[in-house]
């Protein structure tokens, strides 16, 4: 248990470092290690499927072309250009408003249910996979759709209109 | 877990981490020693008989050069990249098994540090994390130079990430599990049956994907365009000096002997060879199947070279075409090929 104080700890720390760093790479490399705390967080769940695929798409995948995109963009510039003060109060005012959320919601479910697996070994890759191809299939084969549809559209909105003459 | 197993598991990781520096080492001198043969020249031949001190002559320079750190550049990301570097390149040794159980005065050793159950998928993680070094360094650096250099390992990374992992899937769906353990003892002998046990047999389409993807994911040549001399003067590192130079140049050795043991190990049957059921020791058995694995990962360390001394390097836009427009197809047919062979032949 008190490992998962300690890493907890880390990854709220680091979250926050994320948001207060001034450099936007230095954001994304504390994001880095936010997911990193993530990753032990699900070993100490027994998910090691899901940790390691964590580990490989956000970490290895996702975050170097968040790098990338912001290394091309952003040529070493230490702090983005400041905004107007009206930009700030909006900003303000929907955080606040999203905390106030937020609280609302952990106030509306006070007791939260435990839920217990059935199967402590859930997370290992055999059992996953069974469940996934059986009891889950329907939505497993639709988020997989969602994916492709996503990325087919991707593709679209990237390549350029022909022209119409 | 009793302390002698702690010892003896500390010992493993002392051995393999110092048997992955020597051998990156001598991969310095190997690659001029067969850089020098493929050109018809001498190579390096004065420190020592034939040369062989030379290592160590390149790695005390490397240690006595003038540590810079440019003015402009962000100090502790500048240090961070190198180290991140052969960090990364380090820990992949970790989970391949390197032979069979020794069994010394009734005290069973495994060589193999950790038989994770997901040992193929900690390979892939930690050669995905292997870019950020890379990255870090190149960006750090504060030169157009070295970002180029950092984008483009970026790039390639993540575009020969893809087929490599979907060349690993068609593997997985004949070995039916992901610890490396059990895929080298599925690899068992060499013969089994009516066909060869070594996975290169089924799967040569995927072992074909598979190497070229290695070349990229290590930045050898001819997909170095991180560090592409013609264009991007050093590339990522082309404001690096003395030891932290030493780690980027060593960290790529250390992934081409880390990648030539996941290659054999997957492919070309581990410790696995020919007869080895014949010979009743199972001790003996262990130790040769150490020296054969080694044997084939010294054989995919002089391939990375052979190749990098005969083909010329690839254009960018070649390198992605190759990629997203070959590979990536290829692979996933190659996927569909396994599914339909295991569905109706086995």
């Amino acid at each position: 248990m008190s490992t998962f104080y300690f890493i907890a700890f880390l990854s709220i720390f680091f979250s926050i470092l994320v948001i207060t760093a001034k450099n936007p790479v230095h954001s994304i490399l504390y994001l880095i290690l936010t997911f990193a705390t993530f990753t032990v967080h699900y070993i100490l769940m027994n998910a090691q499927f899901v940790a390691i695929v964590n580990f490989i798409v956000y970490m290895g995948a996702i975050l170097v072309l968040f790098l990338y995109t912001l290394m091309l963009i952003n040529l070493n510039k230490d702090s983005e250009p400041q905004k107007s003060n009206i930009i700030k109060i909006i900003g303000f005012i929907a955080g606040g408003c999203f905390l106030v959320a937020v609280v609302a919601a952990l106030k509306a479910y006070q007791t939260s249910q435990l839920v217990v697996l059935q199967n402590p070994n859930l997370g290992l890759v055999k059992n996953l996979g069974k469940i996934l191809f059986n009891e889950y299939l329907l939505p497993f084969e639709v988020s997989s759709i969602l994916l492709l549809s996503a990325m087919v559209g991707a593709v679209l909105l990237a390549t350029k209109e022909p022209k119409t003459t | 877990m009793g302390l002698t197993d702690i010892l003896i598991k500390l010992g493993l990781i002392v051995i393999i981490f110092l048997i992955s520096l020597v051998i990156a080492m001598y991969s310095t001198y190997a690659e001029r020693k067969v850089a020098a043969f493929l050109q018809d020249r001498v190579g390096p031949d004065r420190a020592g008989p034939w040369g062989i001190l030379q290592p160590l002559a390149d790695g005390g320079k490397m240690f006595l050069k003038e540590e810079i750190i440019p003015t402009n550049a962000n100090a502790f990301l500048f240090i961070a990249g190198p180290s991140l570097a052969i960090l990364v390149s380090c820990i992949g040794t970790a989970v391949i098994p390197w032979g069979q159980q020794l069994v010394i005065g009734g005290h069973v050793i495994d060589l193999q540090v950790a038989d994770v159950n997901v040992g193929v998928l900690y390979i892939f993680g930690v050669v995905s994390l292997g870019v950020y070094g890379i990255m870090i360094g190149g960006w750090a650096s504060n030169n157009k130079y070295s970002l180029l250099g950092a984008i483009r390992a970026a790039s390639q990374n993540i575009s020969y990430e893809i087929a490599m992992g979907l060349s690993i899937i068609a593997l997985l769906m004949t070995t039916g599990t992901l610890s490396l353990r059990h895929i080298a003892e599925q690899q068992t002998g060499f013969w089994h049956g009516h066909w060869f046990t070594w996975n290169v047999f089924s799967q040569p389409l995927g072992f074909l994907i598979f190497i070229i993807c290695a070349f990229a994911e290590t930045n050898r040549s001819p997909f170095d365009l991180p560090e592409c001399e013609t264009e991007l003067v050093g590339g990522y590192h082309t404001e690096y000096s003395s030891m932290k130079l030493g780690f980027y140049l060593f960290s790529e050795y250390i992934n081409m002997f880390v990648s030539g043991a996941v290659m054999a190990t997957l492919y070309f049957g581990g410790y696995n060879f020919p007869l080895m059921h014949h010979i009743h020791s199972p001790n003996l058995v262990a130790i040769l199947g150490v020296v054969v694995l080694f044997a084939k990962i010294f054989f995919f360390i002089f391939f990375f070279m052979w190749v990098r001394w005969t083909i010329p390097r690839f254009r960018y836009d070649q390198l992605m075409d190759l990629g997203w427009k070959v590979l990536i197809p290829l692979s996933i047919a190659n996927i569909v090929i396994t599914g339909v062979w295991i569905t109706y032949f086995k």
